[in-house]
């Protein structure tokens, strides 16, 4: 069908120029390549004598949580772009040709599994350097590695909206922060939810990154998981589904500003 | 299509909340001719462009471009036009040749096609040396000429050009007249927006003037500029009390009789070519002493003052919807 077939180029054409820049702009390799390995080395070895977690070391503790954590973050780059985009007049352009409606936002959502592939090698990298120790059949691993990607995929779409919605890129950024971060402390990612006064304990059970890292150690760590698994995913494909649908109806009436 | 019109519309008008950036707009132009939208920032140019490039639907009215519906027949159109912009949207962390290839594609040419009408357009527009280098490293002029290459990767028959020169110097702004010139004389349709008079006078066979959002005035360049009126000369004189004696004497030469305006006598003249020698011949022979003598010709501040009792750029820093969002 010409249809689903020109969708599918627009997406792999405007994906390619999303991963283009890149290695084009250092500051934004950076964050891919380098802010990750800084992440698990400064959690290992500052943090990892402090917090105790019963049943694991911290290095394996950490690594499931830190890299849901990064994956959350990796889709900053769509924000970033897609303001800028509105800002310069290129949704315009876009809008204007004969392309599908969706490709310029699938591009963009896209490139991050890309980048989000390459931060997850090497935070595993640097984490087995670290001493953290798989402990599960493969399959398993090659699961959570396929979870870690849908869960930065759902992340995409949300920084997609913040793209469209904020006053600039500078705006689109803070925001994602600003929004995000909090609830990635406030889960398990990082310390046993346990140790959490009870209120923020009640949060931290159902925030769906708790749900994320704790599938994650399943799979990782072979963990008990009960159904969290499954849970993570239903978690990841809704809040995909949710943004993706807010976002494309958003970008259809976007104008420059 | 023979005898059929490259861009219409009738009735179309747009509101955002309470601001009514159209009311009620029509626009004819023939296939192969150049339209002018005329008009200060906040007119509407932009509103109207929009309707007319699919973007923005309109509340009201209709419009056909290329015979195709804006509204029904949207991604059809969206193969026929060609826009370019103030904003010169192409890719800053591509390269020139990325930028069109990318245009290319997303027009779906057959393979081989973007790569091949890409390096053609980047010769054609002086980039060819550039082709390999970021758009963040190039000049303004650089990027309105690659933004006007990617709206002619498609060959379309009707292009939009939104203020296409706005913030260029002057030798960038002739080149890219130069290019528009060029594309018109093989055939293409082109609505051009703009703020400068000499601009639309340049390229415009047809002048629309826009102002909030309603078509004032329509014609020719001459047309118009017989609407505002002609030219004139502003002399200052060296004593203002010998305003009445300077003006009896140059009534004859002048089209109407001079007049004070603003401390300067102001003499309206038929034409150019030796006025102020004749104006200035005149004055010596009665005695009477000059300061300094301009020639004067109509703005487009002149055509708004004419047109709309109002000056263009009267609500410049006020409501302009456009801007702000």
């Amino acid at each position: 069908m010409t249809g689903f077939r020109h969708a599918l180029s627009d997406t792999l054409v405007l994906a390619r120029r999303s991963l283009l820049r890149i290695p084009r702009a250092p500051d934004l390799l950076l964050s891919f390549t380098v802010q990750p390995i800084m992440f698990v080395l400064l959690f290992a070895y500052v943090f990892g004598g402090a917090i105790d977690t019963p049943g694991y070391s911290y290095i394996d503790f950490l690594m499931p949580g830190i890299i849901v954590q990064t994956m959350s973050f990796g889709g900053f780059v769509t924000a970033l772009g897609l303001a800028e985009d509105l800002r310069k007049g290129l949704v315009d352009r876009f809008r204007s040709l004969p392309m599908s409606r969706g490709a310029v936002l699938a591009g963009r959502t896209l490139a991050d599994v890309v980048t989000n592939t390459v931060s997850i090698a090497i935070m595993l990298g640097v984490g087995v350097i670290a001493g953290f120790d798989f402990d599960a059949p493969l399959p398993h691993i090659v699961a959570g590695v396929l979870l870690l990607l849908l869960f930065g995929y759902a992340f995409s779409w949300v920084f997609a909206f913040v793209g469209l919605t904020s006053s600039s890129p500078e705006a689109a950024q803070s925001l994602g922060f600003i929004v995000i971060f909090p609830l990635t402390f406030v889960s398990s990612a990082f310390v046993p939810v346990e140790s959490m006064p009870g209120a923020l304990q009640a949060f931290a059970e159902v925030n769906p990154f708790t749900i994320t890292v704790d599938a994650m150690r399943a799979l990782f760590l072979d963990a008990p998981a009960g159904h969290n698994v499954w849970g993570a995913v239903a978690w990841s494909v809704g809040i995909a589904a949710f943004f993706a649908a807010l976002s494309v109806n958003r970008y259809k009436r976007a104008v420059v500003r | 299509m023979p005898g059929e019109l490259a861009i219409e519309a009738h009735g179309l008008c747009k509101s955002y909340g309470e601001v009514r950036a159209l009311e009620s707009v029509d626009l004819q132009v023939p296939p192969g001719t150049v339209l002018g939208l005329l008009g200060p920032n906040g007119a509407g140019k932009t509103t109207a462009v929009r309707i007319l490039t699919t973007l923005l639907p309109p509340d009201g009215g209709s419009a056909r471009v290329a015979g195709l519906d804006v509204v029904r027949e949207a991604p059809k159109l969206r193969t026929r036009i060609g826009l370019a912009g103030q904003y010169a949207a192409v890719d800053e962390n591509l390269t020139g040749a990325e930028n069109l290839e990318m245009v290319g594609r997303l027009y779906h040419l057959p393979k081989g096609e973007p790569r091949a009408r890409a390096a053609e357009l980047l010769e054609r527009f002086d980039l060819g040396e550039s082709a390999d280098r970021l758009v963040r490293t190039y000049s303004g002029g650089m990027r309105r000429r690659l933004d006007l290459a990617a709206a002619l990767v498609a060959h379309p028959p009707v292009l939009f050009l939104d203020e296409p020169t706005t913030g260029l110097d002057p030798r960038s702004r002739i080149g890219l007249w130069e290019t528009i010139e060029g594309r018109v004389s093989e055939g293409t349709t082109v609505l051009l927006t703009t703020q400068y008079l000499d601009e639309a006078d340049r390229l415009a066979d047809r002048i629309s003037v826009i102002d909030r959002g309603r078509v004032i005035a329509e014609g020719s360049s001459d047309e118009l500029k017989d609407q505002v009126g002609g030219e004139w000369i502003d002399i200052t004189l060296e004593s203002q009390a010998d305003a009445g004696i300077a003006a009896a004497a140059l009534e004859q030469v002048a089209a109407e009789r001079p007049a004070m305006a603003d401390g300067v006598l102001r003499m309206p003249i038929r034409r150019r070519q030796g006025a102020i020698a004749e104006a200035v011949r005149r004055l010596n022979e009665v005695g009477i002493g000059i300061d300094d003598v301009a020639m004067r010709r109509p703005t487009l501040d002149d055509v708004f003052l004419t047109l709309t009792g109002h000056a263009a750029d009267g609500d410049k820093d006020g409501a302009d919807p456009e801007a702000e969002r």
